[in-house]
């Protein structure tokens, strides 16, 4: 069974994120001057062939410490998990 | 005296750059600069290994996350923990981190910005393969060149690297203050390079292979490497 799963990446709270400021500091600009802590992460969406969503599951949550984040310095979080077809 | 010179292995991943900047600064110095190559599993009997510069995989994901698990990998990881000497320059010190091998991390620069140009760091500990016979407190002047060089570490990591002397270098002043001022990139405390607790391995993002012959800049690099050559040389 295939599982689709998306998962995000982002710097620790504790940790200065150099983008998400970036990212405020163009606001104001724009008019919109009511917007702090921004902060900006990674998306990673990928399918698991699996026997069963529990399997996919601890293969995903691997794979995120292992590769998709490196826990020194980001936290993962899965999103969204569903059964797609094939 | 043996009449070998020492051999330093540099590997080259995809998307490395400074591979042949460090082999000819090695001969420079008087070594044999050893091409290595990230898909085989094989140091050809180096002395050292020098994980160089570049953009290893494009940076997808972060940087030196892929580079990590090429083939090579293995076998510099048994090579480190044997006790050999091995160095990461910018992207290859990313690589090292990511691998687990030096403490820490390195993300985007506080200002966001690629930095491209000469800067002084100041050499903290004696104890790494790149600072031995060099005395804590000398500033050398070499040159950095990267968009994600903000070395950063959990309060507690970071507790334990300065608690440790696990810095080899900061930067600094031209007379070796180190003040925020001249923290280019937003290092946590002014890091510019970090050793393990071993001190058989080292990583700095300035890039000592740029800054040997006096005829294209400083030549920073110099004691830099000199110190890694005769460290290999124990080994030959």
């Amino acid at each position: 069974m295939k599982h689709r799963f998306e998962i995000l990446v982002q710097l620790k709270p504790g940790l200065l994120d150099p983008q998400g400021k970036a990212v405020l500091g163009a606001l104001p600009a724009m008019g919109w001057t009511n917007v702090s802590d921004v902060r900006v992460g990674k998306h990673v969406a990928l399918t698991v062939d699996a026997e069963s969503e529990e399997a996919a599951r601890a293969q995903v949550e691997e794979m995120a410490t292992r590769l998709l984040s490196n826990p020194l310095i980001e936290s993962y979080r899965i999103l969204a998990a569903k059964q797609v077809g094939g | 005296m043996s009449e070998r010179r020492p051999r330093v292995g540099v590997v080259t991943f995809p998307g490395s750059l400074d591979d042949r900047d460090a082999l000819r600064a090695i001969a420079f110095m008087g070594g044999e600069g050893v091409p290595l190559w990230h898909a085989e599993h094989d140091l050809k009997g180096v002395d050292a290994v020098l994980l160089p510069g570049g953009f290893s995989y494009g940076d997808y994901l972060r940087t030196g996350a892929i580079a990590r698990f090429a083939a090579i990998m293995g076998e510099v990881r048994d090579f480190a923990e044997a006790g050999a000497p091995v160095v990461g320059v910018c992207n290859g010190f990313q690589i090292l981190c990511e691998a687990g091998l030096l403490p820490g991390a390195l993300i985007r620069n506080r200002t966001l910005r690629f930095i491209c140009r000469s800067v002084d760091v100041r050499i903290e500990t004696s104890l790494s393969p790149l600072t031995e016979g060099l005395v804590p407190g000398e500033v050398l002047r070499i040159p950095v060149k990267h968009g994600e060089g903000q070395f950063v570490a959990s309060r507690g990591d970071l507790e334990q690297i300065e608690g440790e002397g696990l810095v080899a270098f900061r930067y600094c002043a031209p007379d070796g203050t180190v003040d925020d001022e001249f923290n280019v990139n937003g290092s946590a405390n002014s890091i510019a390079g970090v050793r393990n607790a071993r001190g058989n391995v080292v990583g700095l993002m300035p890039h000592p292979e740029h800054a040997v012959d006096p005829d294209v800049g400083p030549t920073g690099g110099q004691p830099l490497l000199a110190s890694l050559l005769s460290r290999a040389l124990m080994r030959v």
